[in-house]
């Protein structure tokens, strides 16, 4: 898949927060019975982890997985085994209710790094983003402005940030806005 | 500007997170009923000074409908709950009768 | 003459100057100065001029409540109108200009205004510019539009950034005074996260110059105690320069905060609107001095009596020589014992009340200040400056006793507590008889979203306008607000206040109490729009009795000020004047903001490439690089044409389209709505949703749709592609894919919940890049990867496979009426698949078209476009598409609606095709047809309308489709077009398919 290229190819911004495109990331949308034994073995064969709790986010060497509905989960695998992973889930939840999706040319994911991270997305994000109210492990489906973002953070004063693809660049530079030097309310 | 629980992902959001409905628990009348209850399904609605059950979609967030147990004088929220239901369920009920006893009851 | 004192200036640095300019003329100021401090400062006491009457106007405020002392601020990009000098900071490189005169502030034209007063009373332009009618468009209007505002509009865009902010917080204080210091002190003990907001820069509030003894410290010693104490809470947070601007439902509030305009920056945000979420909010904001109403109280040196003594100690600035202090309180004799104390005259205290007994009337006493009780100002003498005042017997009617030559009066009507903050979200106000004001009913604040209070008052703003009852009122408000927040305060004794005790004030709200209408007709109310005690008094004679209406009528408290000085004297005079108590005839609604925000702060970073997010397809860089003409389409940017040089846009469109049509050429579809729909139960869900059968639909093949509401209108249409026996891609419009995506998740999961039916959105998982035209299959062929001929691809069906290398699923689908291929890839290879094709296709003559050729085939072919075709009141049985109005099904979203009388009548508007007679002759979209007659109101009768009109390169003919009542039943008949100026077109009803009725180009 040589030919496939992310929204903004890895596009930065050093601000008084760095803003990065992650470029393509694997992301597949599997919805069904999270309590159903069935889906929890595909998901631990997808990505090696368990189904998390609601609104959380878990990470590992094969992947991750994310709670983001009571009847959906994200799985976010390397972009280049996407389609092979779909299709293992697809063939493992034969016979039970469920839809799985590739849905990773659909989405742009950033990466806001830096201290004041939590503040260029509480400029945005109508969500308490104070450390003792979010954290690792956590994830929002939220809005940034006006556009539609999930989020969460892979380490302290790190957060990777999805919204659909056709936004991208809008979203590329609503954040660069928000991260600009000399910018930060230095409250979170 | 409303503070609202979704039920379904626990999140307590502003009211920009959400997307009104309009009223709760509407019977849907379809092929071959009788105009008049056609017709106010479509288009009669209560408008009431006080308690109200209305729908809600947590739009930029799970995605996901609820109903909303709401005064609409006060803004008081008595409850939020699954939009899988055809009437308010019996703790919903009784939330709003703790906090008004007068109310007349969901009709 | 207003000057620097050699002391005094607690929140100034001497150290430090500032050069400013005002109306050109260089000024020099401190360090902490405010613009009005500072031209004070500089003997500069005319400010400004008058809204109605041009009057000579001054400073009159020391803070937010100033309503005369408004100017142009700054310049070019940065230039605002209307900016108050006592809220303003002052910096190196200020630069303000006073408004609303010509040709100058020291002589303007249009005080000639202030000589007839009587030509402009209240109602004046109700009154005045009735008739004759067209004299409002062409005489009045431009004449008031010249003279209105006070500042003027600025001209270039803003060069500043504003931006928004969300905080959460336990307890939410606003005032930084002593009662929020206090407030704030026992919440952040208690563990609470507490956001404190001051608006000012300075911490302290009137504590800063009023002093008291608090627990045996000094007032300065004890703020900055304090302030200390409260940094050192971790969950504690300060900021200053931050005004709470607005309270709102369920704990929301609003801060502004002023970041740069003390301190202009071309990085940081000028101003932030911070989004607070609390769970409780405690209003420390303190009260507000009034002014009394006597003759001239509006001349420049009529001041409020705190506002002078706050320029002396804050500022270390004297308003005047001589201060004549007025007042129906005890506190105002602070400002006599100030001034004195800085070795300044005070010729006289004017004591309205009978009897002035207290600790601070004798204090003043013993200074040697004359105090004159039941006394009050008959007029100031001047007119660009106070001369002196005329002294009279407060119960008469003005007769002047005693000329004091001054410079200053210093007036004080008594305070009001600032309820606004409490009032913006429904706090009841109770009526305080005593002190004469409306105070907070805590029995009735706004209520949450628990039904409980969640704004409570503190401090002065609580209505105890004295300092010992005020600290303990706060302190109570801020253990309240944390105990309700859900924490413990921690145990704290009772303050001890010390400080002089106050006498009762008496309502004083005309001067004299018996002024005749010359007194009165000079007697301000509202200083910033010009009423007077005469004009509410008019208003009440014509039979304004309501606060409201009077409120609109004469323009009381309507400026940018709100009323915050005016609103209790009127309120007190039309209660008067209607012999009503004050309580009865009510106050008006207090709104927010508090005081007027930035129009930037509102707009945050929503501006210029912010303003709204465009969506944009996988191949937007390359059409944006190949002489893309954009066009918005819904949310997305589409080409409307590729417009090559040399060529106009309707060239480029005639261009595409027949080359399409001959040719062949690549038209990006991505932007269509794509949902997939999967579970044992989605053909039945489908076959809800559509108007069509969809469960009958074979696997590998297409179908075109209809959705309804269940109004049985029309809302969207799209090709259903039948994945699977349980899955099916639903295609939609481009502007409907979010819509119909939530729509069918509406009925999933509140009307259908039983059915096993999951959807997901794949609109932008895929490039549709669609290759139409007699040669596509050519192209299709080149690109290689899988058959595509006829017999294993037919019409209306689709397959999965590669495509140059790409995996591709192409459907034969046509919305040209030519041989067509839609071809999904995945969008990040979008741009990949669209060079390949491009490639291909060269040898073919391949180019792109933009959605205004799709429009003109379309039309060509009687397809309709949803939007064009349908407005929300349109059945598919109008638009001639019965065909795929299922009628074995026993139900889908719709169906009832269509059993309706006025659905199934004959004489609605019908889709038909039209041919002008003039074949070059385009109708104009939206014309209506005309039947002859007229209704009742004079107009056309009318029998329909166009809605969609071309001229088509294909046919060489104008064509157009349009609504036409009956429009079925009158094909052949000619139809009038009235198209302005007289003119009409006439047009033959013809079938909507206007070429190639068969469908042969498209099957092949």
């Amino acid at each position: 898949m040589s030919n496939a290229v992310s929204i903004l190819n890895g596009a930065t911004f050093n601000g008084a927060v760095k803003i990065t495109e992650a470029g393509l990331r694997g992301m597949i949308t599997l919805r069904g019975d999270l309590s159903s034994a069935q889906l929890k073995a595909a998901v631990s064969a997808a990505v090696g982890l368990d189904i998390p709790a609601q609104r959380k986010v878990d990470h590992g060497p094969m992947g991750g997985v994310a709670w983001m509905s009571p009847d959906e989960v994200l799985l976010l695998v390397e972009y280049d085994k996407a389609d092979a992973i779909t299709a293992d889930i697809s063939n493992a939840l034969t016979g039970e209710h469920h839809m799985v999706v590739n849905v990773s040319d659909a989405r742009a994911v950033f990466l806001v790094a830096g201290k004041g991270s939590r503040e260029v997305l509480a400029k945005g994000a109508p969500v308490d983003l104070s450390p003792d109210a979010f954290g690792i492990g956590d994830i929002r489906r939220s809005r940034i402005g006006q556009l539609v973002a999930a989020f969460w953070m892979t380490e302290d004063e790190t957060f990777e940030l999805v919204c659909f693809r056709s936004v991208g660049a809008f979203m590329f530079d609503w954040l660069s806005t928000a991260a600009r030097e000399g910018s930060l309310p230095e409250y979170l | 500007m409303l503070m609202l629980k979704c039920p379904n992902c626990g999140v307590t959001a502003e009211e920009t997170e959400f997307a009104p409905g309009g009223e709760a628990h509407l019977k849907r009348y379809t092929a071959g009923s009788e105009d008049q209850a056609f017709s106010d399904y479509l288009f009669a609605r209560k408008n009431p000074r006080g308690v109200h059950f209305e729908r809600w979609r947590h739009a930029f967030g799970c995605g996901k409908w609820f109903h909303v147990a709401r005064c609409t004088a006060t803004l008081e929220v008595f409850g939020t709950y699954s939009a899988q239901t055809s009437t308010p369920p019996d703790n919903i009920i009784a939330a709003v009768k703790a906090k008004r006893p007068d109310w007349e009851g969901f009709k | 003459m207003s000057t620097r004192l050699t002391s005094g200036g607690s929140v100034i640095d001497r150290e430090t100057s500032v050069s400013f300019t005002f109306n050109g003329k260089k000024f020099k100021g401190h360090k902490g100065d405010t613009l009005a401090s500072a031209l004070l400062a500089n003997g500069q006491t005319l400010v400004g001029r008058s809204f109605k009457y041009h009057r000579p106007r001054g400073i009159m405020a020391s803070g937010v409540e100033e309503p005369n002392a408004l100017v142009n601020m700054g310049q070019g990009n940065r230039f605002e109108p209307n900016q108050r000098t006592t809220t303003t900071e002052v910096f190196d490189g200020l630069t303000a200009k006073s408004q609303n005169h010509w040709p100058s502030l020291e002589f303007d034209i249009g005080a000639i205004n202030n000589k007839v007063p009587r030509l402009l009373p209240a109602g004046f332009y109700y009154k005045t510019f009735m008739k004759p009618q067209w004299a409002w468009k062409h005489l009045f209007e431009p004449i008031i539009r010249h003279s209105a505002g006070l500042g003027n509009a600025p001209k270039e865009a803003d060069a500043d950034r504003y931006e928004y902010f969300y905080a959460y917080v336990d307890v939410l204080i606003v005032g930084g005074g002593m009662a929020g210091l206090a407030a704030a002190r026992e919440a952040g003990a208690s563990g609470a996260k507490v956001l404190l907001l001051e608006q000012t820069a300075n911490l302290g509030g009137r504590l800063a110059v009023d002093s008291a003894t608090i627990d045996g410290k000094p007032s300065a010693e004890w703020i900055a105690q304090t302030t200390a104490e409260l940094e050192a809470m971790e969950n504690v947070t300060i900021r200053t320069r931050m005004m709470g601007s607005g309270v709102f439902d369920h704990g929301y509030a609003m801060g502004y905060e002023r970041i740069t305009d003390h301190a202009p920056s071309d990085t940081a945000p000028r101003h932030r609107l911070w989004r607070i979420r609390a769970k409780r909010i405690v209003t420390a904001t303190g009260a507000l001095e009034r002014p009394i109403s006597f003759a001239g109280n509006d001349i420049p040196g009529v001041m409020l009596a705190s506002a002078v003594r706050d320029y002396a100690t804050l500022f270390g600035v004297s308003a005047g020589d001589r201060t004549v202090v007025v007042t129906n309180n005890d506190d105002a004799y602070r400002t006599a014992i100030t001034m004195k104390n800085a070795g300044l005259e005070v010729p006289v205290i004017l004591n309205a009340r009978t009897e002035a007994n207290g600790a601070l009337p004798n204090q003043a006493r013993a200074l040697g200040i004359r105090v004159e009780t039941g006394k009050g100002i008959s007029s100031v003498n001047g007119y660009k400056f106070v001369t002196g005042v005329e002294i009279c017997s407060q119960a008469g009617e003005g007769t002047p006793l005693e000329t004091i030559p001054c410079d200053v009066v210093a007036m004080s009507g008594g305070w009001s507590p600032v309820v606004h903050l409490w009032s913006h979200c429904g706090g009841k106000l109770n009526w305080d008889e005593a002190n004469a004001m409306f105070s907070p009913d805590p029995s009735r604040p706004p209520l949450g979203a628990d039904g409980n209070g969640f704004v409570l008052t503190a401090g002065t703003a609580s209505g105890d306008l004295h300092s010992a009852p005020a600290l303990q009122n706060a302190i109570t408000a801020g253990r309240q607000a944390a105990t309700e927040a859900g924490f413990t305060p921690t145990e704290s004794a009772a303050p001890l206040v010390i400080t002089e005790a106050e006498e009762p004030m008496l309502p004083v709200w005309s001067m004299p109490a018996g002024a005749p209408y010359k007194l009165r007709a000079k007697s301000w109310l509202d200083f910033q729009n010009d009423v007077k005690v005469s004009d509410v008094r008019l208003a009440a004679q014509e039979g304004y009795e309501s606060v409201d209406h009077t409120k609109r009528y004469t323009t009381l408290g309507m400026a940018t000020d709100q009323g915050k000085l005016s609103n209790i004297n009127g309120l007190a005079i039309l209660a008067d004047s209607v012999n009503a108590p004050i309580p009865k005839v009510g106050t008006t609604t207090f709104r927010p903001p508090y005081t007027p925000i930035s129009l930037g702060s509102i707009a945050g970073e929503a501006r210029g490439n912010l303003f709204k997010p465009t969506r944009k397809s996988p191949i937007d860089t390359w059409q944006d690089a190949n002489d893309a003409v954009w066009e918005p389409v819904a949310d997305w940017r589409r080409p409307y044409t590729y417009r090559r040089s040399g060529e106009t846009t309707g060239q480029a469109v005639t261009r595409e389209i027949m080359n399409t049509r001959t040719g062949v050429s690549i038209l990006d579809a991505s932007t269509l709505g794509k949902i997939l729909v999967k579970g044992p139960d989605a053909a039945k869900f489908l076959d809800l949703l559509y108007t069509n059968m969809m469960s009958s639909l074979k696997v590998g093949k297409c179908r075109y749709g209809l959705m309804c509401t269940e109004n049985g209108f029309l809302f969207d249409d799209g090709v259903v592609a039948r994945l699977s026996d349980d899955e099916f891609l639903c295609h939609t419009t481009t502007g409907g894919s979010d819509n119909v995506y939530a729509w069918m998740e509406e009925w999933l999961q509140t009307e259908w919940w039983d059915l096993e039916v999951y959807t997901t959105n794949v609109t932008e998982q895929f490039a549709q890049i669609a290759i139409v035209g007699p040669n596509a299959r050519k192209v299709l062929e080149k690109l290689g990867g899988m058959d595509v001929s006829s017999e294993a691809l037919p019409f209306m069906s689709f397959t999965d496979g590669t495509l140059a290398g790409i995996k591709a699923r192409p459907f034969r689908i046509s919305f040209s009426g030519e041989l067509s291929y839609e071809i999904a890839v995945p969008n990040a290879q979008g741009q990949a698949f669209w060079d390949k094709v491009m490639e291909a296709g060269e040898e073919f003559g391949i180019m792109p078209y933009g959605t205004e050729a799709l429009h003109v085939m379309r039309a060509d072919k009687g397809f309709i476009m949803i939007g064009d075709e349908t407005d929300g009141t349109v059945i598919p049985q109008d638009l001639k598409l019965g065909w795929a109005v299922s009628k074995k099904k026993e139900d889908f979203i719709g169906k009832r609606a269509m059993e309706r009388e006025f659905l199934q009548r004959s004489d609605r508007k019908q889709l038909v095709g039209l041919l002008t007679e003039n074949p070059a002759d385009v109708l104009p979209d939206g014309a209506h047809a005309v039947e002859g007659g007229k209704n009742r109101y004079g107009q056309e009768n009318m029998i329909g309308h166009v809605t969609s009109t071309y001229f088509s390169p294909t046919l060489n003919h104008s064509i157009a489709m349009a609504l036409i009542k009956s429009g079925s039943k009158r094909m052949g008949e000619v139809l009038t077009f009235p198209i302005g100026n007289n003119k009409t077109i006439k047009a033959t009803v013809v079938d909507p398919v206007f070429y190639d009725k068969e469908g042969e180009r498209q099957n092949v």
